[in-house]
């Protein structure tokens, strides 16, 4: 089932975190085998920020011999990391999920490309304002872990997951974001029927996949489009037609947010739209857990595509 | 088939072919022109179990203080007592609320529901004073249900009987499976609006998404505006006198009747001439079809 939510302030921060995190707690009955947050957040020019996973969560499961495992990888990616930039800072919320904020001093495309040749690590997100958290159990707990409730930002979306396609991992949770285009990040419900041939053709161009989930394949299509000088309402409006399936998605970049709707409108959103704040769900409970206040929502129809600006 | 031939048949358009195969329309009649809801009818049906409940002894519920079920076991357990108008504060979306009410009662909600809201009911007036999520309705027998914002999609899905009314838009494949009743839309619907509707009438006072009526059986649809696209086998038919005495009245039940009046609607049929309508093979139907 999945649910999906998204938030967009226009011309302030707030506090993204701590909304998201109670939009996606209500909708926690829709997907309990993960949460996911794509939140954008303040950084200063000329900064990038890593965060990347050196195990899965079940691994620590797996004996004593993991926690020097990790050990050793969080080594291999500082190591490639310091020929590629400065660390600036390093938190570490769970014993295999880090942020580092980093200062490039060049090619950031190859040190993201040999970091994740390190066995069992992948990045979760490498961008300016763009920070990818997901883990296992509901929005209280992940935000609790992360710390994310005083993160402020402009711009969010997330993800409650209920497996049906691939696996209850990390690397399965949403968001996706699209290797290595910076600050692209996609949550979707529903099911993509022509996958397979659709990833394909991305990778006969050159993209990599990290997941057997056929919402990586919106994050990466995205990524592609706009690479190529394409708008997001373009990519958007040019997926309805070309993606397969039911299918409502959300997609963020560095500073809009956008939906679409597919041609059966099978998959809900309710949509809440003022002058500085837009908010959207998969439920209205989730925008009621936000804007307790009496509101005009509507849900928007099929082939329905919108984007929002900060 | 007023002794035309095959060959005859097939110069014409769809909907002349609908004619002269006499499968044209539901026709307004009888009683279906007088009938219109009135919760204090002697005649109408109760269940024998149904608690007697005076509309002037009326109680609130706050939402927040509890879950759905025992939001829901608590309107049963004062219409029990004789409540017969129920006021449910800070509903919040929450899915579920005011389901399976077999009797006469008042339900008023002063906020918006989530899904499935208000349905399965046989009998209850309900009024939103919000928003409704995906599937309000649902499974309707009698009554009453106003909407007085807008709702999700598949708005009065299976609806038996009773007038289910959204002031402003609902989503798509509205009355979709629909077998009686009237579905009265003040805004706009969705894609497949209609969809595989066996009876009753719905009335749409704005535009209509695309394939309207797709596969319906029976019933009429009545659309004030535009129409995107009409789904297999829906056809126009001609909006009579009748038609538009009815939709008058219907409408100003509610105070909904559009300001340029109602002779600009369409009104949409099944055509009929779908595989379950008789036993023509498949060679015989492409002759008609």
């Amino acid at each position: 089932m999945c649910g999906i939510a998204g938030i967009i302030h226009r011309g302030k921060s707030s506090g993204v975190g701590s909304e998201m995190t109670d939009m996606l707690q209500a909708l926690k009955h829709r997907g309990p085998d993960s949460t996911g947050y794509a939140i954008y957040g303040d950084i200063g020019d000329g900064d990038l920020i890593m965060r990347v996973k050196v195990a899965e969560r079940e691994d620590l499961d797996k004996g004593s011999k993991i926690k020097s495992l990790i050990r050793e990888r969080i080594g291999e990616v500082e190591n490639i990391v310091k020929e590629h930039a400065t660390i600036r800072s390093k938190d570490q919320a769970t014993d295999y999920a880090l942020r580092y904020v980093l200062s490039i001093k060049d090619k950031p495309a190859e040190m993201a490309a040999t970091i994740e040749e390190v066995e069992g690590v992948e990045i979760l997100s490498l961008g300016r304002r763009l920070e990818l958290v997901k883990d296992l159990g509901d929005a209280a707990e992940v935000a609790s872990d992360y710390d994310l409730k005083s993160f402020n930002g402009t711009h969010a979306i997330g993800h409650t997951r209920m497996a049906t396609e691939s696996d209850v991992d990390i690397r399965s949770a949403h968001p996706y974001w699209a290797f290595p285009y910076n600050d692209i990040s996609v949550v979707h419900n529903g099911q993509i029927t022509n996958y397979w041939i659709m990833r394909r053709e991305m990778e006969r161009m050159g993209h990599r996949f990290m997941s057997n989930c056929d919402s990586e394949l919106l994050a990466v299509y995205t990524a592609h489009n706009l690479s190529n000088g394409e708008t997001l309402e373009e990519s958007l409006t040019k997926s309805i037609h070309e993606i397969d399936g039911v299918f409502t998605y959300l997609v963020a970049t560095r500073d809009e947010l956008g939906m679409a709707k597919d041609t059966m409108a099978a998959k809900p959103l309710v949509l809440y739209e003022s002058d500085d704040l837009i908010a959207m769900a998969s439920e209205e409970v989730a925008i009621r857990s936000i804007l307790p206040q009496e509101i005009d929502t509507y849900d928007p129809y099929d082939e329905e595509v919108r984007v929002w600006h900060t | 088939m007023a002794h035309l031939s095959d060959s005859e048949l097939k110069e014409l358009t769809q909907e002349e072919r609908v004619k002269a195969l006499g499968m044209t329309t539901e026709q307004l009649t009888g009683r279906s022109m007088a009938i219109e809801f009135d919760p204090d009818e002697k005649s109408r049906f109760v269940y024998p179990w149904a608690p007697d409940v005076d509309y002037n002894k009326r109680t609130e519920i706050d939402a927040d203080d509890g879950p759905t079920t025992e939001i829901n076991t608590r309107i049963r357990n004062l219409m029990a007592e004789g409540y017969g108008s129920i006021v449910i504060k800070n509903p919040r979306g929450k899915h579920g609320l005011g389901v399976g009410i077999l009797n006469r009662l008042n339900l008023i909600f002063e906020g918006s529901l989530g899904y499935f809201a208000v349905g399965l009911n046989d009998g209850p007036n309900v009024r939103i004073n919000g928003r409704v999520g995906w599937s309000c309705g649902e499974n309707m027998m009698s009554g009453s249900i106003v909407v007085e914002k807008n709702a999700g999609s598949t708005f009065g899905a299976a609806i038996r009987g009773g007038d289910l009314v959204c002031k402003g838009s609902v989503g798509s494949r509205t009355g979709i499976d629909m077998k009686g009743g009237t579905i009265i839309v003040g805004g706009d619907t969705g894609a497949l609006s209609g969809f595989m509707m066996q009876r009753g009438r719905m009335i749409v006072c704005g535009n209509a998404g695309k394939n309207l009526g797709d596969s319906m059986y029976d019933g009429t649809i009545y659309i004030g505006g535009k129409i995107q696209s009409l789904g297999v086998d829906a056809v126009p038919a001609e909006l009579t006198e009748l038609d538009k005495s009815w939709l008058h009245r219907k409408l100003s039940l509610y105070g909904m009747v559009p300001e340029q009046g109602i002779d600009h609607f369409t009104k949409i049929v099944a055509g009929k001439q779908l595989w379950n309508y008789d036993n023509l093979e498949p060679t015989e139907k492409k002759l008609i079809l």
